[in-house]
């Protein structure tokens, strides 16, 4: 069975230590996380969770459920078959020289990212996307020497009106 | 009114009906300690290590259903609870553990006796809590109890500051609990249950396997329902003994490392497994990608994450084992499997794994069947971990439910004293015999001083092999006879029991087994057998690591001439 990309959404209630558990839970059953991003969510005292994990169809699935027993877990959702909108945030820091300048703000344009920083021999990009998006963004700007670069990790929900209450069997 | 923090612990214990609580105190848990003695409806009994206090409230739980409380002081107090947590959770036994933790102005800074115990506890335990804020303790407790016991049963720690016992505010027991994520799903889906139905109707050879959750959730009434309408044979899982009468004619024994010979086989053969309440923990399994390979498989659990975990599921129902047998009794035809039944009779006749050679030594399979014979069953029996365990298993036909109570799921030695202890506070007016081995005997030996002090009247049977005796075993089977670190050095144990002025005797041949069973039953009170046996009789059948199921290693054939028939007394 091949494994593959899966964009878990949980809904937690925010009590200390729930993201400790969230973490210990996916450590003590060895399954990997790829990124993790956490927030605040529509309702007062709920978190929200995007988990993206690398497996299985069955062991995603164990996940979902494993995490379903998180008495501090109120829904969880495998929203990876659906039409989603996932969007990352990272922030570039590009070596810059006044030769390269011109082209690396070209390269940002084309990408819709923004310059929101700037010294004399570095550029700080902010750039906004799906995974893809980012990564590409990155592998252009590898050439002229990224010097930093930090990612939220992915956070997503579904397109149109369905929300992600369903998962549940 | 106003009550202090210790005082609405004792009240909502109260409200809980707990009437017991295993523990032992120290300086943070000093002050609740302390309200207790205003509180004399909670009998506290005190222990000799955490560890037993622990076991105790499981082994209370096991026998009552209720959910068993023990109580610890912080740091060394919580750490020692841990392997009685980690055993409850294990086995879904319903616990509150209630720890004492540093004053709330010392958390974090790594004060005298401050352990974390909510992050050392957060994967052995169903949930957990470190109560902050006074305001929150009643509710706390609440949720605590009603997590313990509802859906999957498993123990909950409840971590109390010192400072926070002596807090006072207004006490009001919350009537329900509010927890939007659990919501245990009660009844199985109707149209599973059709499926599941129709399965059950076309297999030729089904077999109904029980595992504990058919104990907890009180649901042996159904089970036969369904097994004797559908005339399905009934094959359990260890902790899933006594689930089905033992001594029932569509009984073949529990399948697994240490099961029947003939109930593996069934399994193997079978076109459909009727799961309830079980987990196919690999124990049970064996080699699991060779396990039940024609059949189809209904899983009845009330833990969805159960479902699918091992083992591919044809027809998947979560719920309660009992709401869930119910409805699907009301579904059922009455059925016939004659062939079937025939078969495995002869496998059982075949394969006689039950079958006690004639020797003139003390042979454990047969002290365990005298005490089965002796008490005419009427018995509870409480298990250490080793062979011992195994024997007690297989010799002593269960036919009351509950009646078996051992470590399954973390097989944890020192289990058997203890929990022995706690089942007899649960059912004091039942025979509770503990079935002990002389390593695991000796990893909570301690307690004789609890069994001693408050006279609680259970019969230990020591099994002394001098060695640790299971790997033992493992070493002459598959590690080439080499012994390493399995003899054990075991004190006199009746000059023992004697020093904590219980009364004891040592059998030493075949003929005193009998007697000694019905002198110990006969004398108000504890009393403890030392059966001196050999350390060579190893436990058969055995499906050796790694093996399918059905490729058994049966007892070596000198060893089976007198094969006594499985249901006869
Ligand atoms: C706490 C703990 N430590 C180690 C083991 C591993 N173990 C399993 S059975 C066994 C031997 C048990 O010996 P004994 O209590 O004498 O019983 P016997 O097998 O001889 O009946 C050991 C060491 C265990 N199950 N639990």
């Amino acid at each position: 069975m091949v494994a593959t990309k899966h964009t878990i959404v949980v809904q937690v209630a925010n009590r200390p230590g729930v993201l400790n558990r969230v973490a210990s839970l996916f450590r003590r059953r060895g399954f990997n996380i790829e990124s993790i991003a956490v927030g605040g969510s529509e309702a007062l005292g709920i978190s929200r969770m995007t988990i993206i994990v690398d497996g299985t169809s069955p062991m995603v699935e164990q996940v979902r459920k494993q995490l379903d027993k998180v008495i501090d877990v109120i829904k969880v959702s495998d929203i990876s078959g659906e039409n989603i909108i996932s969007r990352e945030l990272a922030l570039i820091k590009v070596r810059t020289t006044s030769a390269t300048r011109g082209e690396i703000i070209q390269i940002v344009g084309t990408f819709r990212a923004k310059i929101v920083d700037v010294s004399s021999d570095s550029v700080a990009v902010e750039v906004t996307g799906d995974e893809a998006k980012v990564d590409s963004l990155y592998n252009l700007l590898r050439p002229f020497g990224v010097r930093e670069i930090s990612r939220t990790g992915v956070v997503a929900m579904t397109r149109g009106t369905a929300d992600d209450g369903r998962g549940e069997e | 009114m106003k009550i202090t923090g210790g005082q609405i612990v004792c009240e909502s214990l109260l409200k809980e009906g707990t009437e017991v609580i295993f523990g032992i105190l120290g300086g943070q848990i000093l002050p609740l300690y302390d309200t207790l003695t205003q509180y004399p409806q909670l009998k506290h009994i005190l222990m000799g290590h955490e560890q037993g206090a622990a076991h105790a409230a499981e082994g209370y739980a096991r026998a009552t259903g209720k959910v068993g409380v023990c109580l610890a002081t912080s740091g060394p107090g919580a750490t020692n609870l841990v392997t009685g947590i980690a055993d409850a959770y294990m086995d879904s036994t319903p616990m509150v553990a209630i720890t004492g933790q540093v004053g709330r102005p010392f958390i974090g800074k790594d004060a005298f006796q401050e352990i974390d115990i909510t992050g050392v506890t957060l994967p052995i335990t169903k949930h957990n809590y470190i109560v902050t804020d006074i305001n929150l303790l009643a509710q706390t407790i609440k949720e605590a109890f009603y997590l313990a016991r509802t859906g999957r049963p498993g123990p909950v720690l409840i971590d109390l500051p010192r400072d926070l016992q002596v807090e006072s505010t207004e006490f009001n027991y919350p009537s329900k609990v509010e927890l939007t994520g659990y919501k245990p799903n009660i009844n199985g889906h109707p149209a599973q249950l059709k499926k599941a139905a129709k399965l059950i109707t076309e297999a030729k050879k089904p077999i109904l396997l029980p595992g504990q959750g058919v104990l907890i959730s009180g649901a042996c009434r159904e089970l036969k329902e369904l097994a004797e309408t559908a005339q399905l044979p009934v094959v359990s899982t260890m902790l899933g003994i006594s689930a089905f009468p033992a001594t029932h004619a569509l009984y073949f024994g529990w399948l697994g490392m240490h099961g029947m010979a003939y109930a593996n086989l069934a399994v193997q053969d079978a076109d459909l497994i009727v799961a309830v309440g079980m987990r196919f923990d690999d124990r049970a399994t064996s080699r699991v990608n060779a396990f039940a390979p024609k059949a189809h498989v209904i899983h009845i659990d009330i833990d969805p994450a159960e479902i699918g975990k091992n083992v591919r599921v044809d027809v998947p129902i979560v719920g309660d084992a009992r709401a869930v047998l119910a409805a699907l009794n009301k579904l059922m035809i009455p059925l016939e499997h004659g062939e079937w039944l025939a078969q495995l009779s002869e496998w059982q006749r075949e394969h006689p794994s039950l079958a006690i050679r004639e020797a003139g030594e003390v042979l454990p399979q047969y002290v365990i069947r005298q005490i089965w014979e002796a008490t005419g069953g009427e018995a509870t029996v409480v298990t250490g971990v080793g062979q011992h365990q195994m024997f007690a298993a297989q010799h002593f036909f269960y036919d009351k439910p509950g009646s078996f109570i051992s470590s399954g799921g973390l097989g944890t030695m020192g289990f058997e004293l203890p929990a022995a202890l706690g089942a007899k506070v649960g059912r004091p007016d039942e025979l509770v015999w503990c079935v002990a081995g002389d390593g695991s005997f000796q990893m909570t030996i301690q307690e004789l001083s609890t069994v001693a002090r408050d006279s609680i009247g259970i019969k230990v049977a020591i099994m002394n092999n001098g060695v640790l005796g299971m790997v033992h075993q493992w070493q002459s089977l598959f590690y080439g006879q080499r012994y390493m670190a399995t003899t054990l050095s075991c004190p006199d144990f009746v000059k023992l029991a004697e020093a904590y002025g219980i009364p004891a005797a040592n059998i030493t041949c075949k003929g005193d087994v009998r007697p000694a069973i019905e002198r110990a039953i006969a004398t108000p009170g504890p009393f403890i057998l030392n059966f001196v046996i050999s350390p060579d009789e190893n436990v058969y059948p055995m499906v050796p690591p790694g093996a399918a199921l059905h490729e058994v290693i049966e007892a070596p054939k000198k060893e089976v001439p007198a094969w006594s028939r499985r249901n006869t007394p």
